[in-house]
């Protein structure tokens, strides 16, 4: 059996950890054994482990901790186990995937046949997964998060599987709408270019 | 212990700054921060260091008037890495409408950066942590998870796209968020720094005399902090943030690991932490929304149940 040491005695965190996961990365199986000399490095080394689904025990020699982490063959993706709804929505959304809306009449030419498609794209969202981490309604995209609106149902669906409705507040103020939003929360242009540059992925609906 | 009439805010709440009585209706305020880069590129090392500095102004209630250098600099590094680090401050003192008048240097082996910075405050305008009553609502202005960004920045685990707006926020002055904590009025103020969201809610807990239940679900952390933190990224300051904490906090059972680390985690240049009578949080968000500053409710004010004050993590 492979075993690879990684002595991080005295190095200052997060070089224990990544160290590790170093070592972990270049061992195909076997063990890796880590010894680090405070808690914050053991307490850290053992997550790592965790989230990579590695069993891993601590023992104590002298002053130091000795870490060993066993590989079997290629990482598999964590097991669900036990979570709270919080943690389990939180995985079941597409973390990096924000949809943009400007309009509550997906293209051109025909308005009618627009409805209907916003429609349609919505209720499909609510069957896709992952679902994406927000859906952003911007100009006349608000008039789809307000009162009368025909997808507010596919949108409290979205909001219960984890994905945040944010409706654009000037749009809202402009449209005279602030006080009809039905579903999500009121949010700025900070906010919104916020998401929009810290996404992986941002599909656009106009 | 001496004290002076005159000292109306010293270190006895635990606040952020000094807050020293000049003449009836004015009170002059000083703070000081400096620390080691935390990101490569000077300029913004300078602004976050000069942000982070300026913050305690507007956590007490004032306006900064005037800030001081503080530089420790190695002899073998080039002097234009320096410029671009005080480039980076002034920036940000000049953002904030105060004066930069100077400031000392000494050689240093690590470089350090920060300013000591005058603000001024009508005396009756001062926020403390010690006002916090009932009932009041707890609004934190910037999301949380710097440290565990941070430390994943350090080895090149920190994915661009999720550290850039966690940088850009680092590098905000807390200027917008006190102008709306001053339209509309607040009880208590405090910035959450080293101590994490936790550490500073309890100062405030703690100085106000009252208890705190906060819902984990409406605490905002940067995206992606939460996967760092399952990683292992997390820094040292959250244990001893923790440790720190033990008895005065009670967390939801089950919480996981990462959650209890992200509450617990030391925040660079952090967002204000207000408490506000009920009736006027609708409104408080608002004008932080005007102004463009997310923020949202994460808890409330309760008296207090046990001996002593102490924090109730729900959700």
């Amino acid at each position: 059996m492979e075993e690879k040491r990684v002595d991080a005695r005295g190095l200052a965190c997060p070089l224990p950890v990544i160290r590790t996961k170093k070592a972990i990365e270049a061992l195909t199986a076997g063990k890796v054994v880590t010894i680090v000399d405070n808690p914050v490095a053991r307490d850290n080394v053992a997550k790592l482990a965790r989230s990579l689904n590695l069993p891993v025990a601590v023992a104590v020699e002298g002053n130091n901790f000795v870490l060993t982490i066993t590989k079997e063959g290629a990482l598999v993706e964590p097991a669900p186990g036990p979570e709270t709804a919080a943690v389990a929505q939180a995985e079941r959304s597409g973390r990096g995937t924000v949809v943009l809306v400007l309009s509550d009449a997906v293209g051109r030419p025909a308005e009618e046949l627009g409805h209907i498609l916003t429609k349609s794209f919505f209720y499909t969202l609510t069957e896709s997964t992952p679902a994406p981490a927000a859906v952003i309604l911007m100009n006349g995209g608000v008039r789809l998060s307000t009162e009368g609106s025909e997808v507010l149902a596919s949108l409290k669906t979205l909001e219960k599987q984890g994905v945040e409705i944010l409706s654009c507040g000037t749009c809202l103020d402009y449209l005279k709408l602030k006080d009809k939003l039905a579903v999500g929360n009121i949010s700025n242009m900070f906010t919104i270019v916020e998401k929009l540059l810290g996404a992986e992925k941002v599909v656009t609906i106009s | 212990m001496l004290t002076d009439p005159r000292l109306l805010v010293g270190h006895g709440t635990s606040d952020d700054a000094a807050v020293y009585q000049l003449a009836p209706d004015l009170a002059l305020i000083q703070t000081v921060d400096f620390f080691t880069p935390v990101v490569d590129d000077p300029f913004t090392f300078g602004q976050i260091a000069a942000a982070n500095a300026l913050s305690d102004i507007y956590a007490m209630g004032g306006q900064p008037l005037l800030a001081l250098n503080i530089v420790g600099f190695p002899s073998c590094l080039d002097t234009e890495v320096l410029r671009a680090i005080l480039r980076g401050g002034a920036e940000k003192v000049k953002e904030a409408g105060a004066l930069l008048a100077g400031g000392h240097s000494i050689q240093d082996e690590e470089p350090k950066y920060g300013l000591a910075v005058t603000g001024a405050a009508r005396p009756a305008g001062i926020w403390s942590n010690a006002g916090a009553r009932p009932g009041d609502e707890l609004i934190p202005t910037k999301p949380l998870g710097t440290g565990v960004f941070l430390t994943a920045y350090k080895v090149d685990l920190a994915p661009a796209g999720e550290f850039a707006p966690v940088a850009a926020c680092m590098a905000r002055l807390n200027a917008a968020a006190a102008a709306a904590a001053r339209a509309v009025g607040v009880s208590a103020c405090t910035d959450i720094t080293g101590f994490g969201l936790l550490g500073h809610a309890y100062e405030l807990a703690a100085a106000s005399g009252v208890d705190l239940a906060i819902d984990l679900a409406a605490v905002p952390f940067f995206p992606g902090a939460r996967e760092l933190a399952r990683q292992g990224l997390v820094p040292a300051g959250t244990y001893r943030n923790r440790e720190y904490l033990t008895g005065k906090v009670e967390l939801p059972q089950d919480l996981p690991d990462e959650l209890s680390d992200l509450l617990f985690d030391p925040q660079t240049s952090g967002g204000l932490l207000l408490a506000v009578p009920a009736p006027k949080a609708g409104a408080l968000l608002d004008e932080l929304a005007r102004r463009s500053v997310p923020a949202a409710r994460v808890g409330r004010a309760e008296p207090v149940a046990g001996d002593t004050p102490r924090l109730r993590v729900y959700g």
